[in-house]
C-alpha cells in the first residue's frame, strides 16, 4: 500500500518509543513527528535517527507545521496532566488524538470490542482505559456478550519494573478507570478492578485474573467459545495474549487465568502491560486511518 | 534480655486480620460485643475492616458479611476509650475508601516491602488531616534486607506517616532478622517517628519476634487475642501481655480481662482452631503470605492436590500479598502437570 495517513507521538518516553517502533512497521500509518520537552532525550534523538521530525517544545513546538505536514492522528503518551490541552491544541488542526494517558476526556476505546462504534462515531478523541483494561476488558465483553454479568472483578498483576512512576503516583486512577470501563465497555452492571505490583527478578509476564458473576447460570460452552474467539482477535495485535487458565466454572462465576507477553519491541517481553497499551493504541489509530484512506473520515478541527 | 520500663502500645488484629480464618464472616454484633470487651479491657487500639483491608470485598479476596462502613460505625460507636484503625492497600481499596474511614482515629496504608512509593496519594493525604494517626505498613518485610527496607520506611515518613511497621506477614522472620531490621530502622528514622512490628505465629515466632522489636527500639506491637489472624494466627496477644507482664514492660491492658475475652470470645467464634499445623507451618517455612492458607486448602481439595506442595510453589515464585487469584491458577496447572505425567 503506497498511500499512508501521516501522525504523531507526544511523549518520547518508553511508550512512545515502543509505539514508535510499531507504528514503523504500519501499513496505513507513516509517524512524522515526536514531540518531547527535554531537548537531550535520548527518546527524541532516537526518533530523529529513525527520520522523524521532532521538537523539544511540546505540542507547541509542532503545531505551526503540523497541517503542511499532513499529520492527522496524533497519540498521546505523555500524561493525565496535560493531555486535555495536548487534544485541544491538536484537534484544532484536524487532527484526531488517541489519548495512552488516564485523562479519559474522550470515549473508552478497546479495539476489540468497540472501536468499530467509536470511528463510526468519528470521535475526535479516543482514550485507550488502562493497561488493565486492555488485557482484561475483552475477556468480560466475551462473557457479557453471551449472557447478563452483574458482577466483573479483575486482577493485574504486573512486574515491578513496568509499573512507571505515573502508575504509582496514582495508582487509584488505574483501579478506578479500569472499574469504569469494565462497566462501560466490558458490559458488566458492576466493575472492580484490583493491581499487584511484584518485584519479583526476572520480572514476571504481565497476569490477570478476570472473574465474572453472571446473573443466570453460566452457557458454559458458548462461554468457552466465545473465550477463545475473543482471545483470537486480541491475538491480531498482541499475539502474547495467552489463555492460561479457565474459563472455571463454579456456580455462577466465571474464572478466566490469562497471560500477556509483549512483543519485545522497545519494551522488555515481561511488560506486556505496556505492550498492550501501544499495540491497541497502534490498532485504533490504524482503523481511523483506514476510514480516512477509504473517504468515510476527514477529521476536521472540532 | 531487660525491657523493664519500656512502653508498648499494643494493637489488637482480631477483627481486621482475624477476618481471614473466618473468611470475612464475623458479624457486626460480634465486633461490637468484642470492641466492648476489649474497651473495657484498656487494648488502647483495635483494626476494623475486611480482611484484606477497605475495599476488599470481592471474589478474589471474599465477600465480607458487612460493609467496611457498617462495621466501622458500629465498632466506633461502641468503644469508649479504644481508638479504632483501618487499613487500606492501595491498588485493592481507594482515596474514596480512606475518605470514609478517616473519622476512625488510624489509618493504615499497607504496600508490598518493596513498593512504598504508591501510597504516596493515601499517606500524603491521611497526614494532611489533623489529629489523624497515620501509619505506614510494609509486608512481607523478609524478602529483603534491612538496608533496602529502611529506605522503603523513610519514603513513608516522608510521605508524613508518623508511624511505620514493619510487618512479618509470612511469619518468616526470627527474631535475628527481626532486630536486625528494627534496630537500622530506629536509628535512621527520625526520633519522633513511632516504629510498629507485625508478626505472624506460622514458626511459633510471634513472642520472641515481638520482643525482639521491643528491645530494638519498636513501640507499637500488633496481636490478637487467642491469635485470631491469617495462616497460624497473629502474635497471640495474650501470652504477648503476659510476657510483657513479666518482663516489666508497660501496656496498660489488663491481663486477665484480655485472657477471658481470649477464652470466652474469640476461641468459641473460630471456625477452625487456628495453630501451628502442617500448612501454616509451610508459609513461615516457605515465606508465603498468610492469608494464602484457606485458599490453597480450597484449591487443594477441588483439584486433588497437597496444599503444602501448592503453598511451597507459591513461595518458590516469590509471590506476594494480594495475589489469591494465582492459587487456582497454579493448582490447575499442577493438576494438568499431573494429569501428564
Amino acid at each position: 500500500m503506497s498511500k499512508k495517513v501521516k501522525a504523531a507521538i507526544i511523549g518520547p518516553g518508553n511508550i512512545g518509543t515502543d509505539l514508535l517502533m510499531k507504528a514503523m512497521r504500519s501499513e496505513v500509518i507513516e509517524p512524522v513527528w515526536m514531540v518531547g520537552v527535554v531537548p537531550d532525550s535520548p527518546g527524541l534523538e532516537r526518533a530523529r535517527e529513525m527520520g522523524l521530525k521532532t521538537t523539544a517544545e511540546g505540542v507547541d513546538g509542532m503545531l505551526p507545521s503540523m497541517r503542511e505536514d499532513g499529520v492527522q492522528i496524533c497519540f498521546d503518551a505523555t500524561s493525565a496532566y496535560v493531555h486535555a490541552e495536548n487534544s485541544r491544541k491538536v484537534n484544532a488542526q484536524g487532527a484526531v488524538m488517541i489519548d495512552l494517558t488516564p485523562a479519559a476526556i474522550g470515549p473508552f476505546c478497546v479495539p476489540t470490542v468497540n472501536l468499530a462504534e467509536a470511528v463510526a462515531a468519528q470521535a475526535m478523541n479516543v482514550n485507550m482505559v488502562t493497561c488493565g483494561g486492555q488485557a482484561t476488558i475483552p475477556m468480560v465483553a466475551a462473557v457479557s456478550r453471551v449472557q447478563p454479568v452483574s458482577y466483573a472483578e479483575i486482577v493485574a498483576t504486573v512486574s515491578s519494573k513496568s509499573a512507571g512512576p505515573g502508575t504509582r503516583k496514582n495508582i487509584d486512577e488505574f483501579t478506578r478507570t479500569t472499574a469504569t470501563g469494565i462497566e462501560k465497555v466490558g458490559g458488566a452492571a458492576s466493575g472492580k478492578a484490583i493491581i499487584i505490583i511484584n518485584p519479583a527478578e526476572p520480572p514476571l509476564i504481565m497476569r490477570d485474573t478476570i472473574h465474572c458473576l453472571t446473573v443466570d447460570e453460566p452457557d458454559q460452552d458458548a462461554i468457552a467459545r466465545s473465550v477463545q474467539e475473543m482471545i483470537r482477535e486480541v491475538q491480531q495485535y498482541v499475539p502474547g495474549y495467552i489463555l492460561k487458565n479457565g474459563p472455571v466454572f463454579d456456580g455462577k462465576r466465571v474464572s478466566i487465568y490469562m497471560e500477556v507477553e509483549g512483543l519485545g519491541d522497545f519494551l522488555p517481553k515481561y511488560a506486556g502491560n505496556l505492550d498492550i497499551m501501544t499495540a491497541a493504541a497502534l490498532r485504533t489509530g490504524e482503523m481511523y486511518a483506514t476510514e480516512i484512506l477509504a473517504g468515510n473520515f476527514s477529521p476536521v478541527a472540532a | 534480655m531487660n525491657l523493664k520500663g519500656k512502653k508498648v502500645t499494643v494493637h489488637d488484629m482480631c477483627l481486621r486480620d482475624g477476618m481471614h480464618p473466618k473468611q470475612h464472616q464475623i458479624s457486626v454484633e460480634q465486633m461490637v460485643t468484642i470492641a466492648s470487651a476489649m474497651d473495657e479491657a484498656g487494648i488502647p487500639l483495635i483494626e476494623v475492616t475486611h480482611g484484606d483491608g477497605l475495599g476488599g470485598a470481592s471474589v478474589n479476596y471474599g465477600f465480607p458479611a458487612a460493609s467496611d462502613e457498617e462495621y466501622l460505625k458500629a465498632v466506633c460507636k461502641a468503644v469508649k476509650h479504644t481508638k479504632v484503625s483501618a487499613l487500606l492497600l492501595p491498588g485493592i481499596g481507594t482515596i474514596d475508601h480512606l475518605k470514609m474511614a478517616v473519622d476512625c482515629g488510624t489509618i493504615r496504608v499497607a504496600t508490598h516491602c518493596t513498593e512504598a512509593d504508591v501510597s504516596e496519594q493515601h499517606l500524603t493525604m491521611a497526614a494532611s488531616i489533623k489529629g489523624l494517626d497515620t501509619v505506614g505498613f510494609l509486608m512481607m518485610a523478609h524478602m529483603i534486607g534491612p538496608e533496602e527496607l529502611v529506605a522503603q520506611l523513610k519514603l513513608m515518613e516522608d510521605y508524613g506517616a508518623n508511624c511505620v511497621y514493619i510487618t512479618d506477614s509470612a511469619g518468616y522472620m526470627l527474631p535475628d532478622d527481626v532486630s536486625a531490621r528494627v534496630a537500622l530502622a530506629r536509628a535512621e528514622l527520625r526520633p519522633e517517628t513511632e516504629l510498629g512490628f507485625h508478626g505472624h505465629h506460622n514458626l511459633a515466632m510471634g513472642i520472641a519476634n515481638s520482643l525482639a522489636a521491643v528491645e530494638a527500639g519498636a513501640n507499637r506491637i500488633d496481636g490478637s487475642l487467642a491469635g485470631l489472624g491469617a495462616g497460624a494466627g497473629n502474635t497471640p496477644l495474650e501470652v504477648f501481655l503476659a510476657v510483657c507482664d513479666r518482663m516489666g514492660v508497660e501496656t496498660g491492658v489488663d491481663l486477665f480481662k484480655a485472657m477471658d475475652i481470649a477464652e470466652d470470645l474469640i476461641v468459641p467464634m473460630m471456625d477452625h482452631l487456628v495453630r501451628v499445623d502442617r500448612d501454616s507451618l509451610t508459609l513461615g517455612w516457605a515465606g508465603v503470605y498468610s492469608s494464602f492458607l484457606l485458599f490453597a486448602k480450597r484449591s487443594a481439595q477441588k483439584y486433588g492436590l497437597s496444599s503444602r506442595d501448592i503453598l511451597v510453589e507459591l513461595g518458590r515464585r516469590r509471590t506476594v500479598g494480594g495475589q489469591e487469584d494465582m492459587i487456582e491458577d497454579l493448582a490447575l496447572d499442577m493438576a494438568k502437570e499431573r494429569g501428564a505425567a
